[in-house]
């Protein structure tokens, strides 16, 4: 009888194991989803003109301004975890619908180590460089509803590029952070090089709190590459004007950057007000042979320039939820052309369509935004832009705009 | 020979320096702090990265807390997705192995203990709801016992040759809280039933614990500023149902609950949430004195 009620029971057992074997293993392992947040962005933009013309500037990555009317931005999927005890990984792509197209853009994919220790970490892959303060923080984190001047007139938007970066943290309690990265060098403002690994890029930042409801952060930093060839278009996307090549051969060029944060907040509780100064200088200097073809016709010249642009802006949380800010950008370029060759397109020609040619005054941007802010994954913006392209014609440009965030909670960057 | 003796003595000085070095603890909150530094007594040296007067949940990841992070052996931090806009982000930027999630050096006091509040619904609808429960658990008195011997248990695995005193210094604590505990029960008696309108649910665990009722958060869904709309339904629900007090924490804006106030003569209570939000709260035993008191007392702001 004993013997029956045992069999009965492992019978029983066995039965139960195989009707419910996920209950029994949770085999599925679903509950190792990674962190996955999706940012939604869409606008309504109303601007006079949606070509972007800085004179004295070649254009090149993702640089531009909005189409008029409706249009989503930059809608972005991200996704990243703990790989395991020593790495993280971590991938962001922007899904972007433009001119009828849909295409989808890697804009991060990296891991990272987590036990190197001593303050030492190596990230690897594609990101966005640490150089600056603006650049390793994705668009949709941004203050205003559009880049900096000087990120699109020098980076063509953010540097991002593939390779490795090495930082080092020290002990002290004065923030010290010391970086260099190697990547290919072939993004903008670098260009496609033999050894795709010419991309060299050095910052360190530093900083700290004034007392409770203070701090601050500065920071600088260099890049440089050499390039066989870069191709400039001055059109969003990376796209070249049609029929035409402007391109600049066997060239170099250096960036050098300065970027200080002032964060303010009554007893550091950000909640109710706060306030956010930030500003960037950013220095560059290429040089090259470049040349322009249109057609039958084309011109060369060697060229050397040396460009140069800063922002400033204020945002202040004025009460919960609301934002207002200000920011003021300006560019300057020096650049020299020699040598020139004429093989069917003059030298005035050249100038103006190289975006090499420096006439006018300096570019200017005015922009006052507004936002609101309801919770930590939803925000909506208003923003007017004053652009001077240095001819005295204007640019403004009113953008309405929301972003919203879906899924795992934001990182809480300085 | 003059050289070898002093590389010699440089040599001892050294590790002699770093045998008694004290564990350097980053505690998220000031109540971690203070507990560790109950528990680690001169054996640990313990910075707080957010002062009573902050949302912890809204803390960036700035370059101060990050050379700080850098530096610790431990760190004691709350969990239940309270710092997860900043915590990670430290953690990444450090470069410091021995406090990463895996490691000795990590510790999170929610872990340690059982959650109240935890959601059966997961929606964003709901405000920023935490999906591990109520992470404001230094408001158990129970739990805050059992948090207190896990990060003892934790300080002797990190730094055994002090085990002795750890051991001490628990034992010391726990006879202390036990008695304690005894003592607010008997204070708070008169508190049990008494109808309460919060913030947000910070003191979710203690008026479980002394059996305080809550008819109404201030902020429509947790995160949420309060609203007008809010505030009228819950003027409402406090003509109809009434209410002994209003409770803020230090740190929150009272404006809504002023305005409740006035409309209905229900007192509001200002409240030290942490270590440091008011003067006599300068440890865990006068922080629940001073709060217990102006409950029991009724103390207006």
């Amino acid at each position: 009888m004993k013997s029956h009620t045992a069999l009965a029971s492992v019978t029983l057992a066995v039965l139960s194991i195989s009707a419910f074997p996920a209950a029994a293993g949770k085999i599925s392992g679903n509950e190792f989803n990674p962190a996955i947040s999706l940012i939604l962005d869409g606008r309504y933009t109303d601007i006079d003109n949606s070509e972007l013309e800085l004179p004295g500037f070649q254009l090149g990555g993702e640089a531009g301004l909005p189409d008029n009317g409706f249009s989503t931005g930059h809608n972005e999927l991200s996704i990243s975890a703990n790989i395991d005890d020593k790495f993280y990984g971590s991938m962001t792509s922007a899904i972007v619908y433009e001119e009828g197209e849909t295409e989808i853009e890697l804009e991060e994919a990296y891991i990272e180590t987590l036990k190197l220790g001593s303050g030492f970490t190596i990230k690897g892959g594609r990101f966005l460089s640490s150089v600056g303060y603006l650049n390793s923080i994705h668009d949709h984190a941004h203050d205003f509803a559009d880049r900096p001047l000087v990120y699109d007139a020098l980076f063509g938007g953010h540097l991002v590029d593939t390779g490795v970066q090495v930082r080092w943290v020290a002990p002290t309690d004065l923030y010290l952070n010391f970086g260099a990265e190697v990547t290919s060098g072939s993004e903008f403002p670098g260009g496609e090089n033999e050894g795709g690994n010419k991309g060299l890029a050095f910052f360190i930042k530093t900083g700290g709190d004034i007392n409770i409801s203070s701090s601050w952060q500065l920071g600088a930093s260099y890049y440089q590459s050499e390039f066989d060839v870069r191709e400039a278009g001055g059109h969003h996307h990376g796209g070249e004007e049609a029929g035409a090549d402007n391109e600049l051969l066997n060239g170099d060029v250096d960036v050098a950057g300065l970027d200080l944060v002032y964060k303010w907040a009554p007893n550091g509780n950000s909640k109710r007000i706060n306030f956010k100064l930030q500003a960037e200088y950013f220095v560059k200097n290429e040089k090259g042979s470049a040349e322009f073809s249109e057609d039958a016709g084309m011109a060369e010249a060697n060229y050397d320039g040396e460009q140069a642009g800063y922002y400033i802006q204020g945002v202040y949380q004025f009460m919960p939820a609301w934002r207002v800010g200000l920011r003021y950008d300006q560019l300057s370029a020096d650049n020299t052309i020699t040598d020139f060759v004429d093989g069917g397109i003059d030298e005035d020609e050249f100038l103006e369509e190289s975006g090499l040619g420096v006439e006018g005054d300096d570019p200017t941007k005015s922009s006052l935004m507004v936002d609101y802010i309801p919770s930590h994954f939803s925000r909506i913006r208003m923003q007017y832009s004053k652009l001077d392209g240095g001819h005295s014609d204007t640019n403004d440009m009113i953008i309405l705009q929301y972003t919203m965030s879906l899924g795992s909670h934001g990182a809480h960057t300085f | 020979m003059k050289i070898v003796t002093t590389a010699v003595s440089f040599t001892l000085l050294l590790f002699s320096l770093s045998a008694s070095a004290k564990v350097n603890v980053f505690a998220c909150e000031p109540e971690w702090k203070a507990l560790v530094e109950t528990l680690g007594g001169e054996h640990v040296k313990a910075f707080a990265a957010t002062s009573a007067f902050q949302d912890p949940h809204y803390v960036e990841a700035r370059p101060s807390l990050i050379a700080k992070t850098r530096q610790a052996d431990l760190l004691v931090c709350t969990g239940a997705e309270l710092e997860v806009g900043w915590l990670p982000l430290l953690l990444r930027q450090s470069g410091n192995a021995s406090i990463q999630e895996s490691e000795l050096g990590f510790f999170l006091a929610a872990e340690q203990v059982e959650r109240i509040e935890i959601p059966t619904v997961l929606d964003r609808s709901q405000g920023d709801v935490h999906a591990s429960g109520n992470p404001h658990v230094h408001w158990g008195p129970y739990r805050l016992l059992a948090i207190a011997k896990a990060l003892s248990e934790r300080l002797i695995r990190i730094d055994s040759d002090n085990t002795d005193d750890y051991q001490a210094n628990f034992r010391a604590f726990e006879g202390m809280w036990k008695k304690q505990i005894k003592s607010w029960e008997t204070q708070a008696a008169q508190l049990k039933g008494k109808k309460v309108i919060v913030y947000h649910k910070n003191w979710s665990y203690m008026m479980n614990w002394l059996g305080i009722e809550a008819i109404g958060d201030l902020e429509p869904k947790p995160g949420i500023p309060p609203t007008s709309a809010h505030l009228a339904s819950l003027l409402k629900k406090v003509r109809s149902t009434g209410a002994d007090y209003i409770l803020v924490a230090n740190y929150q804006n009272d404006k809504g609950a002023l305005w409740l106030s006035q409309k209905t003569n229900v007192p509001v209570i200002n409240l030290p949430f942490t270590v440091g939000g008011s003067e006599k709260a300068t440890d865990l035993v006068s922080l629940y004195n001073e709060v217990l008191t102006r409950l029991t007392t009724g103390v207006q702001q």
